[in-house]
């Protein structure tokens, strides 16, 4: 394992048109740089067409900026970003099975769902499965607590986020490159 | 007026339609579709019948360098895709355009391990600048036209289509081609920020001593004109990469020589004593820099490049101006003021009186033995003006670099970034066939000769006049080189026994001879150049000989090794 020594967490989004191949086109720029992804997670954006990456990496500022670069230069990415954490809201979520038997010998389940702000999604007679969004340190704080109950399946998932930003520079983006289509085709035209 | 057609012809007509002439190909089971269709349209449409498709790639290379043009190569699946790989990522590094189309089995066998199925587009992603699978006939004119576009513009690179089966003989309606002006996320003629260029124009006009280093994007911009404009109006002395040898004349007043670790002293020294470096078109490269935290500290750096990701990937700039190399440095003659620099250009003087001395004259005085330079030198003055130098990798490569004569831009042809051992021979061919009326010089070496050898079948099977100097030392003579002066001279896998060349070359219908002895050498090489067709010229060399100037990898370029024994003092 590497030391994360003068490393912080970034979080990287990334904007691309939604093509097949992408999310390899993009992991690999982050194995040829040794930057090992902790999270990842893609979706659709708020605009129609254009996916959406968020991903987290510990890294120095300097190779993460150089890193965005290479991947805007990808052909099919619209634009790329980092932030630091207090640049963005951000989310995960994490699911916690844990074996209800366990479970109903504990006096203060109520207190520590309502604690964590967590909540039980389904119970059976074998499981019970508890969700909770936070952060990570929330999400991993419920952890300690529950493993006790002898936790059987615990996921969390990637970081999603948005960014705190009041402009949104992915919409201006697209607007100027509609602008730059019209423009191109105008010349074409002329021609 | 419409038809129905099938994908194969469609891409056929596509290619035609972008302007393709020549297409350096072999056909295989998963493309046999295409080269059916192919036949029909056989006056139209020169395909060259390679041996082995990494020299398809090697031949587009050299053709598109030579030309400017997109060079076309057309594979089956699987082994044929997978020989292309070392290619691509030689027109990667060296921003070469390239539209390579790869067939591919059926749709609906991709990921069954079917016969000569492989994941190309998963394998190409690195080193390609777009990869598309054409799974469906009806995108195959987008993803032509898009390929085409993406290649040959901007920072221009290889483009892989992936063509399954299905659909290269399924059906479409033929509408005509429309060729592709705008992809979205993807710009690449940017608007040149005219306050960036007044910004430098202004650090031009305060520096006392300015350095041009002109790169492969002046000469791929077409900017060669441009880059002496501007060099002249405020005297600026101009030192160029590899790769930019022949954007400025050799005999130019203001040329300075080549940069980086086998370049000229006076190159290299200037970069250490700048005022003001101005690079264009070139990426740093760590042949180039050495030691990157050495570079022309002293100096303030501009970075001209079409590509914005290269500013601060190596060297951080203290200026930049994003754009095409041609449009800024015309719009930089424009705005900077007249100057002089007399006393910084004779600076160049006493470095270039010390590699003259000793360096060049030994090299190039020689009496006994037949040096590399001597070759490279008597060579280019044979050929004279125009003439195209194209290179394997290694001593041949750097020796044949600094001693040849560039009068005419795109005059030199070479694997830069990924030192491509083998590139020579196919992209002399490629060379010869995208300029039919200049004088191709290939020089060569023993061991990049036979990394792709087999392509002495084309120049017999098509007639292609390349004049092949074999620089003979029965060694890797690069690797040789280091292991005597860095491995104690253990020469560890580097002697070759080497097959009889001239024999070889008759084989293949080639006129070739053997050059033993230095006063041979002279009619020799006229013999050459006088001959109708291709010829190849096998010259002893000592395995002794060395590349000098030297700067050890990763040392600072200050660090000039002259010979074994001296090192340059500024």
């Amino acid at each position: 394992m590497e030391e994360n020594n003068n490393k912080e967490l970034f979080t990287v989004t990334v904007f691309s048109e939604n093509r097949v191949g992408l999310l390899n086109q993009i992991s690999i720029i982050f194995t040829r740089r040794k930057l090992n992804i902790e999270s990842l997670s893609v979706s659709p954006s708020s605009i129609k067409g254009v996916h959406k990456f968020t991903i987290t990496a510990y890294a120095d500022e300097t190779t993460i900026a150089k890193l965005v670069q290479q991947v805007e230069k990808r052909i099919d990415v619209l634009k790329s970003f980092y932030y630091r954490d207090d640049e963005i809201v951000y989310q995960e979520v994490a699911l916690y099975k844990v074996p209800t038997a366990e479970l109903l010998n504990e006096k203060n389940l109520e207190a520590i769902i309502r604690h964590h702000n967590a909540r039980i999604l389904e119970i059976t007679n074998e499981y019970t499965v508890i969700e909770k969004t936070g952060h990570d340190d929330e999400t991993t704080a419920l952890f300690e607590e529950l493993k006790r109950f002898d936790i059987r399946q615990f996921v969390r998932s990637g970081r999603v986020a948005v960014t705190k930003s009041p402009e949104e520079y992915v919409t201006m983006y697209i607007e100027e490159r509609a602008r730059r289509k019209e423009e191109v085709e105008r010349c074409l035209n002329a021609e | 007026m419409s038809e129905i057609i099938t994908g194969a012809e469609a891409l056929i007509r596509s290619l035609i339609a972008e302007g393709v002439d020549t297409i350096f190909g072999y056909p295989g089971g998963a493309i046999i579709p295409v080269f059916d269709r192919l036949y029909d349209y056989r006056q139209q449409l020169r395909h060259i019948l390679v041996r082995h498709e990494q020299g398809a790639t090697h031949a587009a290379q050299g053709y598109a360098r030579v030309s400017g043009r997109t060079g076309v190569v057309i594979v089956t699946s699987g082994p044929a895709a997978t020989n292309v790989i070392t290619g691509l990522s030689d027109a990667m590094m060296d921003s070469t355009p390239l539209v390579v189309i790869t067939g591919q089995v059926g749709s609906e066998l991709l990921g069954s391990d079917a016969f000569q199925e492989t994941d190309v587009i998963g394998i190409t992603q690195p080193v390609t600048k777009w990869s598309y699978q054409i799974r469906n006939v009806e995108d195959l004119r987008w993803a032509v036209a898009r390929a085409f576009y993406i290649a040959s513009t901007g920072r221009p690179g290889p483009v892989v289509l992936d063509f399954a089966k299905n659909a290269q003989v399924a059906t479409m309606e033929w509408k005509g081609y429309k060729k592709c002006h705008f992809v979205r996320t993807y710009e690449p003629n940017p608007d040149i920020n005219i306050a960036d260029v007044e910004t430098v124009a202004q650090m031009i006009n305060q520096a006392e001593r300015p350095l041009i280093i002109s790169g492969h994007g002046v000469e791929i911009s077409g900017g060669e004109k441009e880059l002496l404009n501007l060099a002249e109006k405020a005297q600026i002395p101009v030192v160029t990469t590899l790769l930019g040898m022949s954007t400025i004349d050799s005999g130019a007043k203001l040329f300075k020589g080549l940069v980086g670790m086998h370049g000229n002293v006076a190159a290299n020294v200037a970069i250490c004593r700048c005022d003001l470096l101005i690079a264009i078109g070139m990426r740093f490269d760590d042949r180039v820099t050495g030691d990157p935290g050495h570079f022309a500290n002293q100096a303030k750096i501009v970075h001209i490049d079409i590509d914005s990701s290269e500013f601060g990937k190596i060297i951080k700039p203290d200026a930049t101006i994003h754009g095409d190399a041609r449009k800024v440095l015309a719009l930089l003659a424009g705005c900077v003021a007249p100057a002089q620099h007399d006393e910084w250009l004779a600076d160049f003087d006493r470095a270039w009186q010390v590699e003259n001395e000793k360096v060049i004259a030994p090299e190039l005085n020689s009496t006994r033995r037949i040096t590399m330079g001597i070759v490279a030198r008597h060579v280019a003055e044979a050929a004279g003006k125009g003439a195209v130098l194209v290179t394997d990798v290694g001593q041949n490569q750097m020796m044949s670099a600094r001693y040849f004569k560039y009068t005419a831009p795109r005059s030199i042809i070479t694997s830069g970034g990924l030192g491509t051992m083998g590139f020579g021979l196919p992209a002399a061919i490629g060379a010869k066939i995208g300029a039919p009326e200049r004088t191709v010089c290939f020089f060569t070496g023993d061991g990049g000769l036979q990394m792709t050898v087999e392509e002495l079948g084309v120049i017999l099977q098509y007639g292609i006049d390349v004049k092949i100097i074999l620089l003979n030392n029965n060694f890797l003579g690069m690797v040789r080189q280091w292991q005597d002066l860095f491995y104690d001279r253990r020469f560890s896998e580097t002697q070759l026994v080497n097959p009889n060349f001239v024999m070889l070359a008759n084989s293949y219908g080639i006129a070739a001879e053997d050059v033993e002895t230095l006063d041979k050498l002279d009619a020799a090489i006229d013999r050459m150049l006088a001959h109708k067709g291709a010829y190849l010229l096998n010259v002893n060399i000592d395995p002794e000989e060395l590349v000098y100037p030297m700067i050890p990898a990763g040392a600072p370029i200050s660090t000039i090794l002259l010979n074994k024994d001296e090192k340059y003092e500024n």
